[in-house]
């Protein structure tokens, strides 16, 4: 371990708001990575859903 | 000249969107998985346990995304010019879904790549920005990626927006080797590689180690979600196709099951 307390890995070093802005920045990024295609996926099947009913009703 | 031919069919049956879906369907769970791991351990390791550096002291744990990052922002470049000759010389379908799939997800990285750097250079160098030949060239990748979206969005046939993508994605890659040597070729702030394949790195193994791990872990992060964006996009552009439509059935089926 690299620090003494909890309080001190937050400050890290008066970098604490850049060290944790990038981290937090990177986070963001990466969960907008993940949710993009999940939602997208499950946006194509719910229209596929959709048109299928239509044929079937016709 | 039979006998080759008969040795290439591996090669294209890996450019068939069939064969892609399933075995990137077996391969999507490990790969997500590994990144989960490396990236939460790497972190951790990087942000709690590495000793600090003796003269940026802990704003150099920026370190730990930042590179990785800008790698796979570069790697990610050089597999869409890959992908480029692979559609242009093998008219490949599944070649143009990875350059089109891709893309954006090398654009974010680039961007994390950027704004890490412009927040690990201002308490470094004391500014966000400076105009020097690394930090240029890393924002002309953020454009060449930008514009091989555009262009891909503003062509309505698929085969023109393939071959223009293709041509684009080659011609800049040119780039990417003034990015690796832009810290040698020109006077920078910014400091050189931290690892390279010939030497052994600067700094101690408990620093590099973690780094080593969220790289590994952003390239299984890079590998999961592009996986994710590549099958969907199969589903849309072979929905003609039986195996997509049973496909679509059985998804379908599932949820409604739930």
């Amino acid at each position: 371990m690299s620090f003494t307390s909890f309080s001190d890995f937050l400050a890290m070093g008066h970098h604490g708001l850049y060290v944790w802005s990038a981290y937090g920045i990177s986070l963001v990024v990466l969960a907008i990575n993940v949710a993009a295609p999940i939602l997208a996926r499950r946006r194509y099947l719910q229209e596929e859903a959709r048109r299928l009913r239509r044929e079937r009703n016709q | 000249m039979k006998s080759s031919a008969i040795s290439w069919t591996w090669f294209h049956k890996l450019g068939s969107p069939k064969w892609f879906y399933s075995i990137s369907g077996r391969m999507l769970p490990w790969l997500a998985v590994a990144a989960v791991l490396l990236l939460t351990v790497g972190v951790v390791w990087g942000l709690a346990f590495a000793p600090q550096d003796y003269q940026q002291g802990n704003s150099f744990r920026i370190i730990y995304i930042h590179v990785p990052a800008a790698m796979l922002a570069q790697s990610c470049y050089v597999m869409l010019a890959v992908a480029g000759v692979v559609g242009l010389v093998w008219k490949m379908k599944i070649a143009d879904i990875a350059l089109q799939c891709a893309a954006p997800i090398g654009a974010w990285m680039t961007a994390v790549a950027l704004v890490t750097g412009a927040i690990w250079g201002k308490p470094t160098w004391g500014s966000w920005w400076v105009w020097d030949a690394r930090l240029t060239s890393m924002l002309i990748l953020l454009f060449l990626y930008f514009g091989l979206i555009a262009l891909g969005q503003a062509i309505s046939n698929r085969e023109s927006a393939a071959k223009a993508c293709a041509v684009l994605a080659i011609v800049g890659v040119i780039n990417i080797p003034i990015i690796k040597y832009s810290v040698e070729w020109w006077n920078t702030l910014h400091q050189g590689a931290t690892f390279t394949l010939t030497e052994k790195p600067a700094m101690p193994a408990e620093m590099w180690l973690p780094l080593l791990l969220t790289a590994l872990g952003f390239y299984c992060f890079f590998g999961t979600v592009l996986l994710m964006r590549m099958r969907l996009e199969v589903l849309k552009r072979e929905a003609r196709s039986s195996w997509v439509k049973s496909e679509v059935m059985n998804t379908l089926g599932r949820e409604l099951a739930r």
